[in-house]
């Protein structure tokens, strides 16, 4: 079966971000950029699901501005097969990119799509199951364990009290959570041949999709500092201070 | 205006997390309706009716209700929503499952995790891991927000009196059916509600060390949490996780044992209203946050405190 596997380009989970002085958003020129950690495990999945002979071809996918194309390359150096990029320049909502991932999945037709649960920039949680709602298929979101049999799949997914397990028909749309599974690094000649993987081009206006949206951002605060706090000497002077002057003890 | 909010339940309880987002709704103003959908929920109903400040509840007791899955309750929730001005759940597992299905059956952004209420169309909420607040203005019909729950003040559990209403439309998409659940069991308070929090991390060394925090907690009344280092290393399940992926919690005192303080730990700890960090390297970044730090053997420090506090 064919899986289509959403990626998007995201400042670096290691990156402290700096909001800009004129509160129009986050300072991201010259900061390092990089794969959603999320979407990683996601095309890792996929790659696990082509090697167990579940999958037959992986079609990886990110919407974004021309330079996404280098998280494409890394996903097709992991073993995708071929990749699309839907170009724009704007930043766009959760409700958008789900839209345009559905206008793929109609030309596509994929049995599984996999997503991150969130990406670490705009902290949504939202594009799969959107995704999932605009398509009409079933969800299983922030999963720790899929297993493809016949024409569904089961997924286990983390909740707030445990673990949970859902059977789902397919096609239906996954998306990963951590403990997914732990993503692979890419080797050199697999870089190498990734270069000359197919990247297939296409805009919002081709795929017909309106990405305008009933949201919009007013400004972008840095978050109220912590004061400066002391460091104590002893476990004793510790409890004291926790009694007599924090008094939360 | 008329603001509905989805009711978090579970064991035929609702969950603290329902007074937290029914806060944020009160913020926002006008008539409070909670819907409670499920399984054999009319205690949930009759409970839900006591909230105070809701005016009316909304039961929907069916089969394909149960276990909430998205398919069938985001439905129910879309073809309800159709009447308020704001669709509201609380930011936990299910409502972040379930909202975002029913914000694009309306065609309408979501606005997730609000700390905020600026205005009935403007909210606050966290982006980058909380490292930058966004304030976002909606113009949808509709505005459908999930509630981070440690941004409002619960409201109180008893006191209100609200009209119940059953609502007799079932919706069975057939796409997904439940097969089983492994709930973590604990005596010890609810992570996401407790006054106090202690947790461990890597420098805990391994699973059986967390018996230190546990007995600290148990003296404290207190949760434990884990950073993902302590979970990955599977000294603890999951569900005990505190950061940008897991849990997010503000307790009265944190305690970080053996925490490093990377960013997405902090993301879900660092509205805490006093943070102590116990930790041996004094570089360690959770120290920048600490209200009080103490550089120390958590072998050594970690029974001291438990014998005096």
């Amino acid at each position: 079966m064919k899986v289509l596997v959403a990626v998007k380009r995201v400042v670096d989970y290691n990156v402290k971000v700096r909001v800009k002085a004129d509160n129009s958003g986050v300072d991201l020129a010259n900061v390092k950029m990089s794969m959603n950690p999320f979407c990683e495990i996601a095309v890792e999945e996929a790659v696990r699901l082509k090697e167990k002979g579940v999958a037959t071809e992986i079609v990886v996918v990110s919407i974004g501005p021309t330079t996404a194309q280098e998280q494409l390359r890394t996903a097709l150096a992991l073993g995708a097969d071929r990749a699309i990029l839907v170009e724009s320049a704007d930043e766009l909502t959760s409700l958008a990119v789900a839209k345009l991932l559905k206008a793929v999945v109609d030309k596509e037709q994929p049995q599984l799509v996999i997503l991150g649960k969130q990406a670490i920039d705009s902290d949504n949680n939202q594009t799969g199951q959107m995704l999932a709602a605009l398509s009409g298929y079933a969800q299983g979101t922030f999963a720790s364990k899929v297993e493809v049999s016949g024409d569904s799949v089961n997924v286990t997914r983390e909740i707030d009290a445990g673990a949970q397990t859902v059977s789902l028909k397919l096609p239906a749309i996954v998306t990963t959570d951590l403990r997914l599974n732990e993503p692979r690094y890419a080797s050199l000649p697999n870089i190498m041949k990734a270069k000359k993987k197919p990247l297939e081009t296409l805009t919002p206006d081709a795929l017909g999709v309106s990405t305008s949206s009933t949201n919009k951002t007013l400004k972008v605060e840095a978050p109220a500092a912590r004061s400066a706090g002391i460091k104590v000497k002893s476990v004793a002077e510790l409890v004291e201070k926790l009694k007599n002057e924090a008094k939360v003890i | 205006m008329t603001i509905l909010v989805i009711a978090e339940h579970e064991n035929g309880a609702i969950a603290p997390a329902t007074l937290n987002t029914v806060a944020a709704a009160a913020k926002i103003g006008g008539d409070i309706h909670v819907l409670v959908a499920g399984q054999n929920v009319a205690a949930v109903g009759e409970a839900a009716a006591k909230i105070a400040g809701v005016a009316k509840v909304l039961v929907a007791d069916n089969a394909a209700y149960a276990h909430q899955l998205p398919e069938n309750v985001a439905p129910l929730v879309g073809e309800l929503a159709a009447g308020y001005s704001h669709v509201l759940a609380a930011a936990t597992s299910n409502g972040k499952n379930i909202l975002p299905r029913v914000a694009a059956q309306l065609d309408v952004d979501q606005i997730s995790e609000i700390i905020s209420v600026e205005s009935a169309d403007t909210f606050k909420r966290p982006i980058y891991a909380g490292n930058a607040i966004a304030t976002v203005q909606s113009s949808a019909a509709v505005k459908v927000i999930t509630v981070r729950a440690t941004g409002f003040d619960a409201v109180a559990a008893e006191g209100g009196s609200a009209t119940v209403e059953t609502v007799a439309a079932a919706h069975d998409a057939g796409k997904s059916s439940f097969v089983n659940e492994e709930l973590a069991k604990s005596d010890r308070p609810e992570l996401t509600a407790a006054k106090i929090v202690v947790s461990g991390g890597r420098g805990m060394q391994n699973g059986d060390n967390f018996k230190h925090l546990y007995a600290l907690a148990d003296k404290l009344g207190a949760a434990v949490g884990a950073s993902r280092a302590a979970v990955d290393a599977g000294f603890v399940p999951n569900d005990m996780q505190v950061g940008q992926t897991g849990k997010i919690v503000a307790p009265q005192l944190y305690i970080a044992v053996g925490i490093s303080g990377a960013i997405q730990h902090l993301a879900g700890m660092k509205d805490s209203k006093v943070i102590v960090a116990i930790n041996k390297d004094e570089e360690a970044p959770i120290f920048q946050v600490a209200d009080y730090g103490l550089v120390a053997d958590l072998f050594e420090a970690v029974p001291e405190l438990e014998k005096l506090v």
